[in-house]
């Protein structure tokens, strides 16, 4: 139950050691896992989840917590594509460009959006309020194309449609 | 739990629904979800109440009912003299719904113009297996699921046949692996069941990664139990005790539904220890993918749930011999574990009944791309092309022509539209240098580039690729270049032959599937659809006009 290098087994003061109370999230994470290398990914996702993404002190806490080194952890980290290591903007505007969406259209409206904000994949605008993100398939081909708007899957899109959304984002 | 409380639930669950003249099922996957499935199914419930027949009318989400682009979709069982009437609707609003309690089920009249013809092709032509739950059981509550026969398989085949048996029946069946290669399921399982060792694993692949596929995350949303039940079959038939489903962490929803199911399970004891009170425990755990597509590759995916890098390692040593933690272990899709409680439940003569000589069963296919309906479908194997895209698909939107229908992912292939007659099985779609695949088929209309769709491939493998071997991660880089500068309209004819060399390299030095899989796009293409390469190199034009070529300088210099 002991989750190595931070504070002592069973504790259960309120506050973490680094007066951040997230970790505290992550530790029962860590508890529920019983600290096992093996559950890295999962452990992982659960700090993902807490903190919005990977920086590098959580990576350092998650290696020691599991006895692995950080190299480990940050292979693995980078290997994933759903892992982020720099945190996202405001909002996240995410294209599927699986095939059903490609070949409706996606790939016009994701080379729109880069041309309207000097973004590529996974970037996020000097401003911090958007993140172009790319989906390979979302598992609604029906509707495709899907572009989704934070957690909103809109069906059947278009650039002109995804720029005007954009906009109340970014501010004209 | 015993096999007699088992039987009780059944009863139960059965009496229940007599007791109610209509049932109404609405779609709650995900693709509905998102149209609006949820407010579908309160209003149906606030029309219900609101007309008095709250103890006549059940109302309860569902699997995936089929059209998925004409969502939400409900379908009304009206017990009438006995027999039961299934009517469907889509695009069912608040309004509409309203209108359903009001003429359909007070007054018995069907909404006029609204309900779904009955010999709607795209119903028709199916033959549901995998998908028999959906429009049956509610994915959230085990007890409707059992109450139309879920663990009923599994309590038959704890009780009453030794593992030897239900390895022997899964043999019979012909049941062939429906991650897209085939390996006959029985074999596999035979080996995994000889295999030594006091420990094994049975792991259910769930990193449904081909862009265009999504059967297996609606299965897996739709009639988790099916999934869990042929893993338990699984377990006992080759001697593990635990279990797990790997699944992607793009799907949020099939994670959720997962998750309440093996909790439910347990709680109702059909799974863990002591299943329905034999001498036999499975333990199932969920793991869930982080974005990598090689994952779905066996090697990949068992280093993934060790908690590393999703990199795979060379075979053999086969997962059977030495799979998760070095233990033998037994790994099968979604899809064929699906089909294992109906085989156990009907029998293998029944099952081998279904498809083709060599392809036994049905296979779910994810519809999609320019086709009239799209959505899920399952269909007996042997089917034609034509009978799914213009039967069951309805043809081709806005009157265009058909071009292909691209099947497998990145690693399969386009059928061109001469091929409509092909029989959907393993052995036809290898021999027209596409594969079977998980289940995919994007239907591609004739504005469709088939250069640009082998460079959307490619490109797909080239970021998916995970590093590890030089052919692959170098190989793909190339191939895409030359892909790439010939939809630019800067390739040169000597370019065709550079793909093809390539291919022959990736194919034959790749470490897994995905590389050596990777250059089936290109080759498919070039083999049916070469004189739209040689426009894109010799005259510097792409005649679906989908690629920005570059400016045809001097055209006289083009020929």
């Amino acid at each position: 139950m002991a989750t190595p290098g931070e504070g002592a087994p069973g504790r259960t003061a309120p506050e973490h050691p680094s007066g951040d109370r997230r970790f505290e999230a992550l530790d029962a994470a860590l508890r529920r896992h019983r600290g096992r290398p093996d559950a890295l990914l999962e452990i992982l996702h659960a700090a993902q989840e807490v903190f919005g993404h990977l920086a590098d002190d959580v990576l350092v806490y998650v290696g020691r917590s599991l006895k692995l080194p950080l190299s480990r952890v940050y292979g693995v980290a980078t290997f994933y594509n759903l892992f982020r290591l720099a945190p996202a903007g405001e909002h996240t505007c995410t294209v599927c460009l699986g095939t059903a969406c490609y070949v409706r259209g996606a790939g016009e409206i994701f080379t729109g959006i880069r041309r309207a904000y000097a973004v590529g994949a996974g970037e996020t605008t000097p401003d911090g309020k958007i993140t172009l993100a790319v989906a390979r398939c979302v598992g609604n081909c029906g509707s495709a194309p899907v572009v989704a708007f934070d957690r909103d899957y809109r069906a059947d899109q278009t650039t002109e449609g995804v720029l005007a959304h954009l906009r109340e984002w970014s501010g004209p | 739990m015993t096999g007699e409380e088992l039987r009780g639930i059944v009863e139960t669950e059965r009496a229940r629904r007599k007791a109610v003249t209509h049932r109404v099922a609405v779609c709650s996957a995900a693709g509905c979800l998102a149209l609006g499935a949820e407010d579908a199914k309160a209003a149906f419930e606030r029309a219900v109440a609101g007309s008095g027949l709250s103890g006549e009318v059940e109302v309860h989400g569902t699997g995936c009912l089929g059209l998925c682009h004409a969502g939400p979709m409900a379908e009304i069982h009206s017990r009438e003299a006995g027999h039961v009437c299934v009517h469907r609707y889509d695009r069912v609003t608040d309004d509409l719904a309203q209108r359903i309690v009001e003429d359909h089920i007070s007054r018995g009249e069907p909404v006029a113009g609204r309900a779904v013809p009955e010999d709607h092709p795209f119903f028709a032509k199916q033959t549901r297996v995998v998908l028999a739950g959906s429009g049956e059981a509610d994915p959230e509550r085990i007890e409707t699921c059992v109450g139309t026969g879920a663990y009923g398989a599994l309590l038959r085949a704890v009780t009453e046949m030794t593992p030897q048996e239900v390895v022997a029946e899964v043999s019979a069946s012909g049941l062939r692996g429906r991650g897209g290669a085939g390996y006959p399921t029985g074999l596999k399982w035979a080996t995994v069941a000889k295999a030594p060792g006091p420990r094994k694993i049975v792991v259910c692949n769930a990193d449904e990664g081909d862009p265009g596929a999504f059967m297996d995350r609606r299965v897996l949303e739709g009639d988790p139990h099916r999934v869990l039940e042929g893993m338990a079959i699984a377990g006992y038939a080759v001697g593990a005790e635990r279990g797990y489903v790997y699944v992607r962490g793009e799907h949020p929803l099939a994670i959720q539904r997962l998750r309440r199911a093996i909790h439910q399970g347990e709680r109702l004891g059909v799974l863990g220890n002591r299943v329905l009170d034999t001498g036999f425990d499975f333990r199932i755990d969920l793991r869930i993918g982080a974005g990598a597509y090689v994952c779905g590759e066996e090697t990949a995916l068992i280093a993934s749930i060790e908690g590393g890098r999703g990199t795979p390692h060379p075979r053999p040593p086969y997962p059977a011999e030495a799979g998760l933690w070095g233990l033998p272990t037994l790994i099968n899709n979604v899809e064929t574990f699906a089909n294992v409680p109906a085989i156990m439940t009907k029998g293998a003569a029944w099952f081998a009944g279904i498809g083709s000589a060599r392809s036994k069963g049905t296979k779910v296919f994810a519809l999609a791309g320019d086709v009239v309906h799209n959505g899920i479908v399952e269909v007996p194997m042997g089917i034609t092309l034509r009978e799914i895209v213009f039967g069951i698909g309805g043809g081709i939107r806005n009157g265009r022509r058909l071009k292909a229908a691209q099947t497998g992912g990145p690693s399969g292939g386009c059928i061109p539209a001469s091929h409509l007659d092909l029989p959907i099985d393993y052995e036809s779609l290898l021999a027209v240098g596409s594969m079977m695949g998980s289940g995919g088929l994007v239907v591609m209309d004739d504005t469709t580039c088939m250069v640009d769709v082998a460079r959307f491939f490619m490109e797909f493998c080239r970021e998916e690729s995970c590093g590890k071997c030089v052919p692959c991660r170098a190989g793909t880089v190339q191939m895409y270049a030359i892909l790439d500068r010939i939809t630019r309209g800067e390739g040169v004819p000597e370019d065709l032959a550079r793909l093809e060399e390539l291919s022959e390299l990736l194919r034959s030095a790749s470490l897994c599937g995905l590389g050596q899989g990777a250059p089936s796009p290109v080759l498919s293409t070039l083999r049916h659809f070469r004189d739209e390469y040689l426009a894109h190199v010799l005259d510097r034009r792409c005649p679906a006009g989908a690629c920005a070529m570059a400016p045809a300088v001097r055209p006289a210099e083009a020929t």
